[in-house]
């Protein structure tokens, strides 16, 4: 059952750009995606839009939907009203490319200044025993698809382009805290430089990031509470303070 | 405007699987790398690898070992596969496995903390290392890891990250670039600026992936356009058995929007059982002969398969996907479909609800958005869905090197021979590890001997000159509606059903929507135009689908991915022939090749009997080459 939907888009490039109307047909079942590549075909065939899977599997199409940052491909439009407006705009916290394109290169050198995985020396190739529950903990994380969500909702860098060069923001948090519960990464003191160098400590613990996650990773409870945690404890309980001092404790 | 050039020593196209083992072992040999990528970093379609990565490590059931994947692989393949391609595949796979786990990989585990390793169809024993069903992000990610870590090492040494190693995202190859014979780079555009770009390298490995966009209903994203089998097929490479096209049995079917995504294999794996609209489990009716000791023929022994593998024979849901596909479409066709023309997969009858949720999140997590399906509930409504191109670029199994063109190199799925007419889920990502790896030291063995092969203001000049074309053009057709057409011929003539006659009007067809692609326009500007991009994606489509169809229309037989409702039977005949298609600059032609003969070792890994289902009397009393 066909019907014909209003679709706000926002249009336009680093220099100007604007919000077009257009109405669009939408069939039963579609997704907001479905009906932006519906108006790139028969409206407007330059209008750029990022997507890969159309399974949530991705993380391409990255955008706002009525000001909520949401995957394109896994909300649908049934769950608007038939008489609103849906509203599609570019991510906020990144320099728009054109139309609903922007440049996410930040979390790509975020990305690179996380210290890469070390493997012990001496296990050779097939002879790690993990368990289950102790990869499952790292595993959550390594769910991310990489949408930047997080990173886009995140208040700390959202309207404050002066943070982005100290904070690494949630993608990124969890990418420690994953590294940091890996069962056999050698590398000492994640905690500490992501307290450090990646700007952990500006992280307020809105949950903004968890709320958005379409992998429903609890990235406030799960990864950054816990590092926040063993951080304070290390840092401000005067025993073990005494203790890194003493016989210079590293590896939090 | 000048042009941006960059200098590199390997360029990988494509930051998929093989792309990225390609690129790894490239650097760690000291060579400096580029990727390149069409869409961001991280997203290539290898993430959408649900099921795991075949490999036998034994870990599950230690009678497994290398023989038996190889045999399985055969099997599954008619034995049709490179038999070298093969057996480097089955022999290597544990090892590219571990590997991953030295790069920080963290796959499910077993009881005693080894790699867990899952059922799948046709493969003997549970093989196939996973992590749930996001094994393909698991890979992707892990590389994409270990190449930051090869760039933060870099960083340490020279004080430049990107200085041996680039990843180049979001832009488009247009052509290989040769000089006196050999490859000497690569033309392109930025996707962003759409601003031209050349990569002086040597030595280039094309691994793009699949071809599925070319079809209607398809598992692929975008970018499964075909870049590399066209690009390759332009270069003067040969392509190899393009008829064989994997249809998935098991894609979405309602909504109309997820219409051809994956539904993965696993969850036939974990127990799930196919039913008609009768509720009839019709699998039990599909089982070939060539199958007939090793799948259950009744449902009690295919239950009891589950709890113990070595006393029952498997469930038919687990034949090969290529026999399920058709039996699915069978049933459709005989009106035991569902409402949306699809059958029922039900898994919530076999596993308690918070194991499905544990062990198919991705898919509990689709249905459930997508479709308002709850599987642990109810069951999910499937059918075919074009997944896998088994054909791709001929190439020499030990270095990956494209036939034909000193310094190309092909892996992953763009590359043709590994899996026969039929590909084993499972075996792919295996492949691209095995293969990746081997093409980067492929590359590396041939720089040894070939230094740099510099471009000629000629080869620039042709290929800027391309890129421009579409915006020149007036009065032409958008590139939409062409792929559109393209995808309604494809789909209704060249599907996973075919005859002589549907082929024919199929190769004319093609032909048609070629000419008039000519004369494609494009409207706005080069910055991030989607209607510009598909002009190129087009042009790469439409050399695939006419080798596709031509390559069928010559198989008089039915084999794998290739069923012919005029040449039903399987003929040992057409298993001694190799399709190679070539492009003279015009037209795609495709001439026979005699299949490699297995060595005498590979040979007698073989029940004999089981090999007469396969092969003539004189390739048995041959008994292999010496």
């Amino acid at each position: 059952m066909a019907r014909n939907i209003k679709l706000r888009i926002w249009r336009g490039d680093s220099t100007e750009g604007g919000l077009k109307d257009v109405v669009v047909e939408a069939n039963e079942g579609e997704v907001v995606l479905d009906v932006i590549h519906r108006v790139q075909a028969t409206q407007m065939g330059d209008l750029a839009v990022r997507w890969n899977c159309k399974a949530g599997k991705c993380g391409s199409c990255s955008m706002e939907i009525n000001g909520k940052p949401r995957l394109a491909c896994m909300t649908q439009v049934a769950s608007f009203g038939e008489e609103e407006t849906i509203t599609v705009t570019p991510l906020r916290a990144f320099p728009i490319i054109k139309d609903l394109v922007t440049d996410v290169s930040f979390n790509y050198k975020k990305a690179m200044e996380v210290p890469a995985y070390e493997h012990p020396a001496n296990l050779a190739p097939g002879e790690a025993r993990m368990e289950q529950i102790d990869v499952e903990r790292s595993q959550e994380f390594r769910k991310c698809i990489e949408c930047f969500l997080c990173q886009d909702v995140c208040h700390v860098v959202r309207d404050h382009e002066e943070n982005k060069k100290s904070f690494a923001g949630p993608r990124f948090f969890i990418r420690i805290a994953e590294l940091d519960m890996h069962p056999l990464d050698t590398l000492k003191n994640r905690k500490k430089t992501a307290q450090e160098q990646h700007g952990l400590g500006m992280c307020n613990i809105t949950k903004c990031c968890t709320e958005v996650c379409p992998e429903h990773i609890k990235i406030t409870d799960n990864a950054i509470i816990p590092m926040k945690e063993r951080v304070a404890d290390i840092k401000y309980d005067p025993i073990r303070w005494l203790g890194t001092k003493i016989r210079k404790r590293e590896g939090l | 405007m000048t042009l941006e050039r960059h200098k590199y020593d390997v360029l990988v196209i494509g930051a998929g699987g093989a792309g990225l083992r390609a690129a790894v072992e490239a650097r760690e040999s000291g060579l400096r790398v580029a990727i390149i990528c069409k869409s961001l970093f991280g997203k290539a379609h290898t993430v959408m690898a649900e099921g795991g990565a075949a490999a036998s490590m034994g870990n599950v059931n230690d009678k497994d070992s290398w023989m038996v994947h190889f045999r399985d692989t055969m099997r599954g393949g008619k034995f049709l596969n490179h038999y070298r391609m093969a057996e480097l595949h089955a022999k290597e796979s544990p090892d590219r496995i571990w590997e991953l786990e030295t790069w920080g990989a963290l796959f499910d585990r077993t009881k005693e903390g080894k790699i867990s390793q899952r059922n799948f169809g046709g493969h003997e024993y549970p093989r196939l290392a996973h992590v749930g069903d996001r094994t393909g992000l698991e890979l992707i990610r892990t590389m994409q890891q270990k190449i930051v870590q090869l760039q933060q090492k870099d960083g340490r040494e020279t004080g430049d990250m990107e200085s041996g190693i680039k990843v180049f995202a979001e832009l488009t190859i247009t052509d290989i670039l040769k000089e006196n014979g050999k490859v000497s780079g690569a033309y392109g555009y930025w996707r962003e600026s759409g601003e031209e770009v050349l990569f002086e390298a040597p030595a280039v490995v094309i691994a793009t992936g699949g071809v599925g966009k070319t079809f209607k209903i398809t598992s692929n994203s975008w970018e499964g356009t075909g870049d590399g089998h066209a690009l390759a097929l332009k270069a003067g490479a040969n392509l190899v058995d393009m008829e064989f096209l994997q249809f998935h049995p098991t894609g979405m079917v309602w909504p109309p929007s997820v219409r051809g995504i994956l539904v993965t294999e696993s969850v036939r794996g974990e127990g799930g059982v196919l039913t008609n609209n009768l509720g009839e489990r019709f699998m039990f009716k599909y089982i070939p002969d060539v199958f007939k000791d090793k799948y259950a023929d009744n449902e009690a022994e295919a239950d009891r398969w589950y709890e113990d593998q070595d006393n029952n024979r498997r469930p038919p849901e687990l034949l090969p996907r290529d026999e399920v596909a058709r039996a699915i479409n069978s049933e459709v066709k005989a009106g035991r479909g569902t409402e949306h023309g699809g059958v029922f997969l039900d898994v919530s009858k076999r596993l308690p609800a918070e194991v499905i949720k544990k062990r198919l999140p991705s898919m509990w997590h689709q249905f459930y958005e997508l479709a308002g399906v709850d599987i642990t509930k109810e069951p999910m409504e499937v059918g075919p869905t074009c997944h896998y191109v088994m054909g791709g670029v001929e190439v020499e199994p030990d270095t990956a090197a494209a036939v034909g063109v000193p310094g190309l190199f092909a892996a992953g799925e763009v590359a043709g021979g590994m899996h026969g007419s039929n590909r084993l889920g499972g075996n792919s990502l295996s492949d691209l590890l095995v293969f990746g790896r081997r093409a980067g030291m492929g590359a590396i063995e041939y720089l040894k001997k070939n230094g740099t092969n510099p471009v000629s203001e000629a080869a620039i000049k042709a290929a800027a000159a391309k890129i421009q074309a579409p915006f020149d053009r007036q009065g032409g057709e958008n590139s939409y509606s062409l792929h559109a057409e393209l995808q309604e011929v494809t789909h209704n003539l060249v599907g996973i059903i075919r005859t002589g006659a549907e082929l024919k009007e199929a190769i004319a067809k093609i032909a048609d929507i070629r000419k008039r692609s000519a004369n494609v326009v494009v409207t706005g500007g080069r910055k991030f135009n989607p209607g510009f991009h598909l002009a190129f994606d087009l042009d790469n489509m439409l050399l695939v689908a006419e080798s596709t169809a031509k390559s069928a229309d010559a198989r008089e037989e039915s084999r794998g991915g290739h069923t012919r409702d005029d040449f039903p039977g399987m003929d040992s005949k057409w298993r001694q022939v190799n399709h190679i298609s070539s492009f003279d600059g015009e037209k795609v032609n495709v001439r026979a090749q005699a299949l490699p003969t297995m060595p005498k070792e590979l040979f007698e890994l073989f029940d004999v009997h089981e090999l007469e289902k396969y092969m003539t009397p004189e390739e048995i009393a041959k008994g292999g080459s010496n």
